[in-house]
C-alpha cells in the first residue's frame, strides 16, 4: 500500500466553515475536530446529527454557527437517517457526501442497532463517532464507552465498574470498507483519514477520542495535551483498517520503536474522573496496555521475517 | 405539489458568528502574544501556525503576525499550552481596564 500524502499545517485550507462564538464549552476537543474535519470534507456534504454536543455547538435558532446543511434526527436512528439522505441524493444523481456525526452514547448505546444495520447494508456514508467517554451534553452520565473506574454523575463514588465497549472493533467485525481511530489531539491525522475515507465507496467509520474538560475534570488548556498523552501512553491506539488489514497510524506507529511507553499514571493524574482508582487497578490497566503493545511488536517482528 | 402550510412553518437560521453571544465575556484569562518570540512573526515567513490549528473557536488568524479575536475568544489557553516557543501568555482578565487595550 502506498503511503498517502500528508497534510501540513501550511497546506491546510484557510477557509473556515464554522463561526466563532458558538455554544461549545471553553477548550472543547470536539470544536477542534469539527473545524478541521469540515476543512477536509468541504462544502458538498450533508450532516446527520443526533442529540449530542454537536447539536448544541452548531447553533440554535436564529443564528447557526455552522455553514453546513444539517439534519437533526433522533438518537436511535442516525445511521438510518443518513441511509435515507444518501438514497435521496442517489435518486437525484448527486454525489453529495452524507456524514453521520454522533457522540459515543449515540453510537455505542442508543444508535448501535441502526449503525449495525447500515454497516451490514454497506451504505455509502461516512459515520463519525466522537468519543468523549460519557454523555457529556446532558451532564456527564456513564455511557458504554466510559472507561472502567471513570467517575460520572451516575457512577459518583467508586467509578464505573464495568469494562468499556470497544466500538471500533465491533464495527470492524462487520467488515466495512474503512475503519479508523483518530484523536482530537492529532487533527491533521484526522484530516488525512477523512480525505482517504471520501475516496472509498461503502461505509466509512471513524472513531475519535475527544477530551472534554468539564467531563474529564481537567484544565481547559490541557485538552490537546491529554489526548496526546492517551496516545503516547499506548492507551488509545490510532489505526486504520482498510479491506481487513489493520495498520497503526503514524502517531502510534512511532511508539513501536520505543522501549518504554509513557506511564499511564501521567494521563490519569491530570483528570479528576480517575480519582477513585486504586493503585492495583492502575497497575492492572498498565499491565493490559503493556501486553497489547507486546503483541503489536511481536506481530511486527513476524511480518519482518 | 407540497402542502403550502409547510412553507409557513419552515424557519431558517442565518449562519453567522455569535450564536452564543459575545463569548469573549466567558474569558477568565486573556492570551497575549509576544511577537518577539513567535516563530512566523520573528522570521517574517509563514510557518508553525499551531495556535491557529488547535484553536477550538477559530479566533486565531493564520497570518505572519497571528492575531486573536478577543470578541469571541473563550480564553481556554490551548494556544498558550501548544505554542512550541511559549510565545503566548495567559494574563488574568482583571488586569485589563474595561474596554482597554491589550496592555496590562
Amino acid at each position: 500500500m502506498t503511503s498517502p500524502a500528508k497534510t501540513t499545517v501550511l497546506g491546510l485550507t484557510d477557509e473556515e466553515l464554522i463561526h466563532p462564538g458558538n455554544r461549545a464549552c471553553t477548550g472543547c476537543g470536539l470544536s477542534v475536530l469539527y473545524r478541521i474535519g469540515l476543512k477536509a470534507l468541504g462544502r458538498d456534504c450533508i450532516f446527520v446529527v443526533p442529540p449530542s454536543c454537536l447539536t448544541v455547538m452548531q447553533g440554535l435558532y436564529p443564528i447557526s454557527a455552522t455553514q453546513m446543511p444539517v439534519l437533526n434526527g433522533t438518537f436511535a436512528s442516525t445511521a438510518a437517517i443518513a441511509t435515507g439522505v444518501r438514497a435521496a441524493m442517489k435518486r437525484r444523481g448527486k454525489k453529495t457526501q452524507v456524514v453521520a456525526w454522533a457522540g459515543d452514547g449515540g453510537t455505542s448505546d442508543i444508535g448501535i442497532q441502526a449503525l449495525s444495520g447500515a454497516l451490514e447494508r454497506n451504505e455509502d456514508i461516512i459515520y463519525i463517532c466522537y468519543d468523549n467517554e460519557a454523555y457529556m451534553n446532558t451532564g456527564v452520565q456513564r455511557s458504554g464507552t466510559t472507561p472502567r473506574g471513570g467517575l460520572t454523575t451516575t457512577t459518583p463514588y467508586t467509578g464505573k465498574q464495568e469494562q468499556s465497549k470497544n466500538v471500533p472493533e465491533i464495527v470492524a467485525a462487520h467488515n466495512p470498507a474503512y475503519v479508523a481511530t483518530c484523536s482530537a489531539s492529532f487533527p491533521l491525522d484526522f484530516h488525512d483519514k477523512l480525505l482517504r475515507a471520501k475516496e472509498i465507496k461503502g461505509l466509512k467509520y471513524l472513531h475519535i477520542q475527544t477530551p472534554c474538560p468539564p467531563g474529564w475534570g481537567c484544565d481547559e488548556r490541557m485538552t490537546i495535551e491529554i489526548g496526546r498523552m492517551a496516545v503516547e501512553c499506548g492507551l488509545f491506539d490510532l489505526y486504520e483498517i482498510i479491506d481487513g488489514t489493520k495498520r497503526l497510524s503514524e502517531p502510534s506507529e512511532r511508539l513501536l520503536n520505543k522501549k518504554q511507553l509513557r506511564p499511564l499514571q501521567d494521563y490519569l493524574a491530570l483528570q479528576t474522573r480517575f480519582a477513585a482508582l486504586t493503585e492495583e487497578q492502575v497497575a492492572g490497566m498498565q499491565k493490559r496496555i503493556d501486553e497489547r503493545w507486546k503483541c503489536y511488536r511481536e506481530a511486527l517482528k513476524e511480518e519482518g521475517q | 405539489m407540497p402542502d403550502p402550510r409547510f412553507k409557513v412553518l419552515t424557519s431558517a437560521s442565518t449562519s453567522g458568528p455569535g450564536d452564543a453571544g459575545r463569548t469573549g465575556s466567558w474569558r477568565v484569562e486573556r492570551p497575549i502574544i509576544d511577537y518577539s518570540r513567535c516563530t512566523p512573526a520573528r522570521t517574517g515567513k509563514p510557518s508553525c501556525h499551531l495556535c491557529w490549528l488547535y484553536c477550538p473557536d477559530n479566533v486565531v488568524s493564520k497570518s505572519i503576525e497571528p492575531t486573536i479575536d478577543l470578541e469571541y475568544c473563550k480564553g481556554c489557553g490551548i494556544c498558550a499550552e501548544e505554542c512550541p516557543v511559549n510565545a503566548i501568555a495567559m494574563v488574568a482578565e482583571e488586569e485589563f481596564p474595561a474596554g482597554g487595550k491589550n496592555e496590562p
